[in-house]
């Protein structure tokens, strides 16, 4: 099942990296999310500073609805999904793979959007342990729950609107605890930070169970 | 479709509840000693809050038992999509009656209080799932879609409700909002009994719009089936003229 999973998450990786449209539309389109979000409040102020773990995670957010959006468009012409089916992986395999590659996608764009922070925003690193563990849970969880709904949403006429509204507020845990887990070991308070990464965790591994499970009447559903 | 005898009596009960309700919650019970006349906002408040959890329970189980092979049958997804449908309604309820009573008790509108931001939460979540629901597709497909949904959404809730209450306390102790001053712990009797008199009012109103949603769910499916049916049979007539004529 692993090595059905590492071939699916190949496969999108490899899509992705030629038809360039992660590189060349989602990344630059985080970058834009940060200068928007230095337009609206003013950079002067220090609230840019202040609120940087929040407006990255929201920034990451916005990328994630991309990413899904675009792992399932990509199987939705020339019958993609059928072959899917036909293929003969375990849908759970799928499922791994699929949200394997989009948690790949998303922690190229965290770099790329922390990156932004520091440079842009004028925030110094700290506690890099916590960090780095809270965006590997956070992005997790965030790929598990998108290909969940991702699936749930592909092959409807109104998918585009609809993924935000389901999406959004199931993540919203994710949105809070890995704010509140990157703000403290920004401020170099990592003690605080541990309990949000457990949840983190939880949430992750909770969406990964359900996900596994519930992939395959997903999948044979579409019609 | 006439509603039946039983359905009739639930409708009357609820009805004559509420108006008992309406009497205890208004004339009977006294003033608050600190709330004053807001306190009777607690009695439609309260039933709503839990007839919210109630709603939403019910959709969860029936979704459930629509993805159990043994039990799958159509009638699950249309109870989970009544249910659910009421919640959200009832969530709504909840939100605004809490504004207003937070209003005058409170002075604002909203405070990002735990059981506040998880409720808000909850009012979206199941928007989401309605608005999956009017999505249009094979019946059975589309069933199966909802009831993942239905979970997907309800597995959250746990997480959603421990993390904001971990971000409030975290962060700061709600000092309006305490579980202490909120519900005292001496409630006079009046009140103590016209809150559980309000949660079966309410209930009964629950069951009974349920029941009414559901059977309309049923109607509606049925239109669908037959309006199906009967276009087919127009287009054939209309076939078998045009060929049929010499």
């Amino acid at each position: 099942m692993l090595r059905d999973a590492v071939v699916m998450a190949g496969k999108d990786l490899r899509i992705e990296l030629r038809s360039r449209v992660a590189t060349n539309q989602v990344a630059p389109f985080a970058v834009l999310v940060l200068i928007l979000f230095a337009f609206a409040l003013d950079p002067d102020r220090g609230v840019l500073a202040r609120a940087a773990a929040g407006l990255f995670w929201v920034a990451v957010l916005f990328c994630a609805l991309l990413a899904i959006q675009r792992a399932f468009t990509v199987e939705a012409s020339d019958g993609a999904r059928d072959n899917l089916r036909l293929s003969g992986l375990d849908p759970a395999a799928i499922f791994l793979g699929k949200a394997g590659a989009i948690a790949a996608e998303l922690a190229l764009l965290e770099v790329i959007l922390g990156t932004g922070v520091v440079l842009l925003y004028n925030r110094s690193l700290h506690g890099p342990v916590l960090l780095v563990v809270t965006c590997a849970l956070a992005t997790i969880g965030l790929s598990a729950a998108g290909t969940v709904y991702g699936a749930l949403a592909a092959g409807l006429r109104v998918r585009e609107t609809l993924l935000p509204l389901l999406l959004l507020p199931v993540v919203a845990p994710v949105l809070l605890a890995a704010t509140r887990a990157s703000e403290a070991a920004l401020g170099g308070t990592t003690g605080d930070g541990w309990p949000w990464v457990r949840l983190l965790g939880v949430f992750a591994v909770i969406y990964m169970a359900f996900g596994v499970v519930a992939f395959g009447p997903l999948l044979e559903e579409s019609s | 479709m006439r509603s039946g005898i039983g359905t009739r009596l639930l409708g009357t009960a609820a009805v004559a509840s509420l108006a008992l309700l309406a009497v205890m919650a208004l004339v009977i019970t006294p003033q608050d000693v600190n709330q004053l006349d807001a306190v009777r906002f607690l009695y439609i408040h309260v039933p709503l809050a839990t007839l919210m959890y109630v709603a939403f329970g019910v959709t969860a189980v029936a979704s459930v038992l629509y993805l159990w092979p043994r039990y799958r049958a159509r009638k699950w997804d249309l109870l989970a999509g009544a249910s659910a449908e009421i919640g959200v309604v009832v969530t709504g309820l909840v939100l605004v009656t809490g504004s207003i009573w937070g209003r005058t008790t409170w002075g604002v509108y909203w405070t990002w209080d735990a059981r506040l931001t998880t409720t808000a939460v909850l009012f979206v979540l199941f928007l989401g799932y309605l608005a999956l629901r009017r999505v249009g597709g094979d019946i059975d497909a589309r069933a199966k879609r909802n009831a993942i949904a239905a979970l997907a959404a309800a597995i959250d809730m746990p997480i959603v409700h421990k993390s904001v209450e971990w971000w409030r306390t975290l962060h700061q102790k709600s000092s309006i909002l305490d579980e202490e001053t909120f519900m005292h712990p001496h409630i006079h009797g009046s009140m103590y009994w016209t809150v559980l008199l309000g949660i079966g009012a309410f209930l009964l109103l629950f069951s009974w719009l349920l029941v009414n949603r559901y059977r309309l769910a049923k109607l509606e499916d049925r239109l669908e089936d037959e309006g199906l049916e009967r276009a087919i049979a127009e287009r054939r007539a209309e076939a078998d003229a045009l060929t049929g004529a010499p």
